[in-house]
């Protein structure tokens, strides 16, 4: 079991206290505990288990405004003690800087909405196995497939963050994930695909069939991949893609990213930075939602950001810190985004395929080619070649390359959205992209 | 050392009985304990951001039986917490019937010393080091809008107990220091990063003035960027620089000669031992004993002492790398690559130091073989899909080279290639194998672990090129 809210709160009052009476001005202190127990298979049979449990405690320390911090998976009263001796004697020799400090109390969330995060069920490993069992049978029925590995995993997290200021709120939540990656072969080739399902709830995940088949479809169509010459060419991006243009944009709009000029985004607000039927919300208050939360990671309360509306950008993600910085008041976004999506575009999927005669489907990008200060962008790519609205054959081994301030300009949405994970995109076209293959 | 049965109700004697319980029809397994320290000191913006220091503590316990492996961890070091730990391994490995493999072999050797970097230097001399890149930057050009720059210690000590008591001990530093610099000018915005690192103390980059050289070297980068042009995009030869770039040699190739991979058959590489995967001249290896080196281990994280591994001999496939388990399963031996982030973490197989060595060559004489084509000298990150073999690399420093010469710096450009065909391409091998300043992080199933490259200038035939210009 995760240790209860009583314990938590205990650990973090003897931090607090002992911050102050060892000359800290102001503190906060974050304990968490979490045990998640994993069952994974391979080709039919167990291959792993693990258990693990994670007990720790972080704390920043505050003389005026000079900050340290410390964290430690020793909870013993003692290590705690010598660790906050520690961070005072670091923070008494640690350069002051006039934006540290606590959040603004106006802003701490003092009503904490209950968002469903905590599913009791707890399911036993010898349910896991069954489930992996079905889901990998059903995965491996068809000759192409030559492997399977898949994964069953519980999660139960608690959590406190107090301060100085009197803040002290913390809740449970729950996580069950399964995921499937599936190995396919044929004379020419051999690919691999995946698919998965994390949810709050235990009820709420997909069927083991239901993943079987996505995961066998997916690996199964990528076989026998063609390369393909260099051009320019508009780009569908999956689902499971295009929510990376997303994150990408978040990076950008970081308040940490914009206080330092290293966004291509600075200095853009109130300025048309998508095309113009593009609308991006961050909503953290939907019931089981993945990203949910009714505070950030210093207790600022969090409310709907309409992050882009008509294409132009509203707002950035704003912490205290950056907020100070920037001369703008935390919009509860420490840590980032809650559950962030594009709004649903006005294209159904198959009219967006049809929406011009040749077109690249990308399914999966690999690398790191995305640079915020630029905004320049080229990834490496695989996926299918559609003409007139139909899957042609798989092709690979080629890049795709742009520039996001362009790419942004050129988006075209579908009206798929789903609600699978915390960050979500309905199906993406980005008009005019380089492709470059043999 | 760390005496990890100081402060608990657990004694040694307790803990060699649940491991003998739990262990004893098993095919291997450990208790691995871990205590380390870290700290990170950031300044930036021209500010000291953050000074944050950190301890963990925890063990980690492990039973095989057959292919099957049951773990659980813990940041309590208790009887109860140990118990528990052992429950659960019984319950996933019910009916296990194994025969224990007590063997692993002894080593006197230290790749590195038994010290604490963190304790060593005062935060005062680390506060004013900082400081004074900040300065030295921004006083060398207007252009210079931020710098970000910071240092990281550790120092992590391990203790692995087996079934009989055996015990293996490893204190293992880690130091790290990193220069990032953006650069403006006319609207243009550009970075430069560089870094040095390894198994070591801080007094190199603290004493004589070594700092300087990574400040400039990062500037360097970011100035070359801003004067750079639109990649070129298709196939063309590439031209790699010694050094740091040997990445795409442990991303392309490496993980595809990792037993796991080759033991499930999911490698490309699996049904290839004995054959031609490279052009001849080529040799690689992995190597976790060179000293102080950031991916060398004097012992791996199963206890198995680190060794020079021949992966690929003059073209042709020698070995796989190996932890106990995929080398059981193999009928091999584990070649001392057995690697865990942290307690939390199972072990996989994963590379040390690796290394393509010096042939012949001239990195003159590979640029003006090439009319059309690019010379990369760093990379930033890279990643590889095992199955498909493709891999793909983002330059950070690159030039394009027409007739013979080397042109204008291009940004932003990505290759992209094909893991097992790509040492087939390679037609001139260096004279000048470098090995990288130190700074590398692979990751592999969530798991980051401190990693050396190290190569000669190398000219690849064939290559894609993901630029904007077509």
């Amino acid at each position: 079991m995760v240790k209860d809210q009583e314990y938590l709160r205990n650990k973090a009052s003897y931090c607090l206290d002992l911050a102050k009476k060892l000359g800290a001005t102001s503190a906060s202190v974050s304990v968490g505990h979490s045990i998640s127990e994993s069952v994974s298979f391979r080709n039919k049979v167990l291959d792993e288990s693990n258990r693990s449990d994670n007990l720790g405690v972080s704390i920043t320390t505050y003389i005026d405004k000079k900050k340290s911090s410390i964290s430690s998976s020793n909870l013993l009263d003692e290590n705690i003690k010598t660790l906050i001796e520690k961070c005072i004697e670091t923070t008494k020799i640690t350069p002051e800087d006039e934006f540290n400090g606590l959040p603004d109390k106006n802003l701490l969330a003092n009503k904490i909405k209950d968002l469903d995060l905590y599913d009791e069920s707890h399911i036993e490993n010898d349910k896991k196995i069954e489930y992996l069992k079905e889901l990998e049978t059903a995965t491996s029925d068809n000759d192409k497939i030559v492997n399977t590995e898949s994964g069953f995993t519980e999660n139960k997290s608690n959590f406190i963050l107090a301060s100085s200021d009197g803040f002290c709120e913390g809740y449970k939540t729950s996580s069950f994930t399964a995921s499937c990656v599936a190995v396919a072969k044929d004379d020419k080739s051999m690919e691999r695909d995946y698919d998965y399902t994390s949810k709050c709830f235990l009820s709420d995940i997909k069927s083991s069939s239901h993943l079987a088949k996505e995961t066998r479809e997916k690996t199964i169509k990528k076989l026998s991949p063609k390369k393909i010459g260099s051009e320019k060419i508009n780009i569908i991006f999956d689902k499971r893609i295009a929510s990376s243009l997303l994150s990408a944009f978040a990076g950008a709009i970081s308040g940490s990213a914009i206080a330092r000029g290293t966004s291509f985004l600075k200095d853009k607000l109130g300025e048309q930075v998508f095309s113009q039927n593009i609308n991006i919300i961050d909503q953290p208050d939907i019931l089981k939602g993945l990203g949910s939360r009714p505070f950030d990671s210093e207790g600022v309360k969090t409310e709907t950001l309409k992050l882009v509306e008509k294409g132009q950008l509203k707002s950035y993600l704003v912490d205290t810190y950056n907020g100070k910085k920037l001369n703008l008041k935390s919009n509860g976004r420490c840590g980032g985004t809650s559950n962030l999506f594009f709004e649903n575009g006005e294209l159904s999927f198959d009219e967006l395929l049809k929406s011009n005669s040749k077109m690249i489907y990308v399914t999966e990008t690999i690398g790191h080619g995305t640079n915020l200060v630029t905004g320049d962008y080229s990834v490496g790519a695989a996926g299918f070649l559609i003409e007139n609205g139909e899957f042609k054959y798989p092709i690979n081994e080629f890049t795709i390359a742009g520039n996001f301030k362009e790419m942004f300009n050129n988006l075209t949405l579908a009206n798929d959205l789903e609600f699978q994970f915390s960050t979500n995109s309905p199906t993406a076209m980005v008009e005019g992209m380089v492709v470059a293959g043999k | 050392m760390s005496n990890f049965f100081e402060k608990t109700d657990l004694t040694r004697k307790d803990a060699e009985n649940i491991i003998s319980e739990t262990l004893n029809k098993c095919d291997d397994g450990e208790l691995y304990l871990e205590d380390s320290k870290s700290e990170n000191i950031l300044l930036d913006d021209n500010k000291i951001k953050s000074s944050s220091y950190s301890s963990d503590l925890g063990f980690g316990f492990r039973a095989i039986s057959g292919e099957i492996v049951a773990y659980s961890h813990s940041n309590e070091i208790s009887k109860d917490s140990l118990n528990q730990s052992s429950k659960n391994l019984q319950s996933t490995l019910k009916s296990s019937k194994g025969t224990y493999n007590h063997e692993i072999p002894k080593t006197n050797k230290n790749f590195y010393n038994d010290i604490n970097p963190i304790e060593e230097k005062d935060l005062n001399s680390k506060l004013e080091v900082l400081n004074k890149v900040n300065n030295y930057l921004r006083s060398k050009d207007s252009n210079v809008k931020q710098v970000t720059s910071s240092f990281s210690g550790e120092q992590k000590s391990i203790e692995i107990i087996r079934l009989g008591g055996q015990s293996i001990t490893d204190v293992r530093p880690l130091v790290r220091f990193n220069v990032s610099v953006m650069l403006e000018k006319n609207g243009r915005k550009e970075t430069g990063v560089y870094g040095i690192g390894g198994r070591q103390s801080y007094d190199s980059y603290l004493d004589n003035e070594n700092w300087k050289n990574v400040c400039d070297e990062a500037y360097r980068i970011a100035s070359v960027n801003l004067e750079s042009k639109p990649a070129p995009a298709g196939e063309m030869k590439v031209v790699l620089g010694p050094g740091w770039p040997a990445i795409l040699i442990h991303e392309a190739i490496g993980h595809g000669l990792e037993g796991d991979f080759n033991r499930k058959k999911t490698s490309a590489f699996h049904d290839l031992m004995g054959q031609r995967v490279a052009s001849e001249g080529v040799t690689i290896v992995d190597d976790g004993t060179i000293d102080k080196r950031r991916g060398s281990l004097t012992i791996d994280d199963e206890g198995t002492p680190t060794e020079r591994t021949v992966l690929i001999e003059n073209g042709i496939l020698k070995n796989f790398m190996q932890d106990r388990l995929n080398a059981r399963l193999m009928k091999t031996k584990s070649t001392g690559n057995g690697r865990r982030e942290s307690y939390k973490h199972v072990v996989l197989p994963r590379m040390r130091n690796t290394m393509m060595l010096s042939g012949k060559n001239t990195q003159d004489e590979m640029i003006s073989s090439v009319d059309k084509g690019i010379f990369a000298v760093s990379f930033g990150g890279g990643q590889v899909d095992i199955t498909s073999g493709k891999f793909v690399f983002n330059c950070t420093e690159a030039y394009e080279i027409i007739d013979g010469k080397i042109g204008s710096p291009i940004k932003g450009a990505t290759l992209i290639g094909d893991g097992p065909s790509i040492l087939k391409e390679v037609s001139m091998v260096g004279n000048d194998m470098m090995l990288d300043p130190g700074i590398g992080t692979c990751g592999k199933a969530g798991q980051g672990v401190p990693v050396g490259v190290a190569q000669p200038s190398i000219l690849i035939d064939k290559m894609t090129v993901g630029g904007t210009k077509l």
